[in-house]
């Protein structure tokens, strides 16, 4: 098993462990956490893919995506802020009525 | 001790990348939101340091200071501003075993395609270092579309930012009021 495929194994496992705090943890904080994660998991398979072709594209992509996670994290925080001071708890299950 | 000096590079490589394994199954199994970024902030230290032995230097400053100097700090700013404790009640959802048996899945899909698909290396790929003038010259030659377009996109997160904050004003008011 060589370097590449060991970072590529890592990057997917990241991944694969964001998704399933996703899916598995019910505080609203922790699943944003737990999408950080995936988009680590991604920039570290991208990383790793610049690397081992010697282009700058994968790196030009992991610099976007940091600005886009930065972003997002910057308009999911006010969300959650607002959604907490309605029913001043963070778990999931308290939001049932946001699916309309 | 030659060998061990020899393939250092290997061993911090497999050491940091157990560091963040570590830290991203602490960040499933911890229940204080506190204690869950404080996990993922040391993963993504680790990631910053597989960067650094990777030998993109920059990207690895970035991941420090954007990904823990800045939206980490937020998160943890958050976290101590909302200070909501529920140590009660369960800590997972109904999903878990679904979910678990799903991780499993993909994880072993996804681990057999890469040992069948990634090519063996071939010699002289695997050390593309390149420095931050190669980026710099490339990014705002061949990209600076996509830079451009970023500031559309900030700008377009500072009105969305606003417009979440007038939103949470109104409510307050007719709540105050009505």
């Amino acid at each position: 098993m060589d370097r590449t495929q060991l970072l590529i194994g890592l990057a997917m496992a990241l991944f694969s462990i964001g998704l399933l705090g996703v899916i598995v943890r019910r505080n609203v904080l922790v699943m944003l956490m737990c999408m950080e994660l995936m988009l680590n998991g991604v920039n570290l398979s991208l990383v790793t893919f610049a690397q081992q072709t010697a282009t700058t594209v994968g790196a030009v992509l992991v610099f976007l995506i940091f600005v886009v996670a930065t972003a997002e994290i910057a308009l999911a925080i006010p969300i959650v802020l607002l959604l907490v001071r309605g029913k001043r708890t963070l778990k999931l299950d308290a939001y049932n009525d946001l699916k309309g | 001790m030659n060998y061990l000096l020899q393939n250092l590079e290997t061993l911090l490589l497999l050491l940091f990348g157990l560091c963040a394994l570590v830290g991203a199954g602490l960040m499933i199994v911890l229940r204080q939101p506190m204690r869950v970024a404080l996990a993922l902030v040391s993963t993504m230290i680790f990631l910053g340091g597989i960067y650094g032995l990777l030998g993109v230097h920059f990207i690895a400053a970035f991941q420090v200071l954007i990904y823990v100097g800045a939206v980490m700090v937020f998160m943890v700013y958050v976290i101590m501003l909302l200070e909501v404790r529920e140590a009660t009640g369960a800590k997972y959802s109904a999903l878990l075993v679904p979910g678990i048996v799903g991780f499993v899945l993909v994880l072993g899909v996804i681990v057999i395609g890469i040992w069948r698909a990634v090519p063996a290396p071939t010699g002289a790929a695997g050390n593309g270092a390149y420095g931050i003038s190669t980026f710099a010259v490339s990014f705002l030659n061949e990209y600076w579309l996509h830079f451009e377009l970023t500031s559309v996109l900030l700008v377009a997160a500072v009105v969305a930012a606003m417009a979440v904050i007038k939103v949470s004003r109104a409510a307050d008011r007719k709540g105050r009021h009505g």
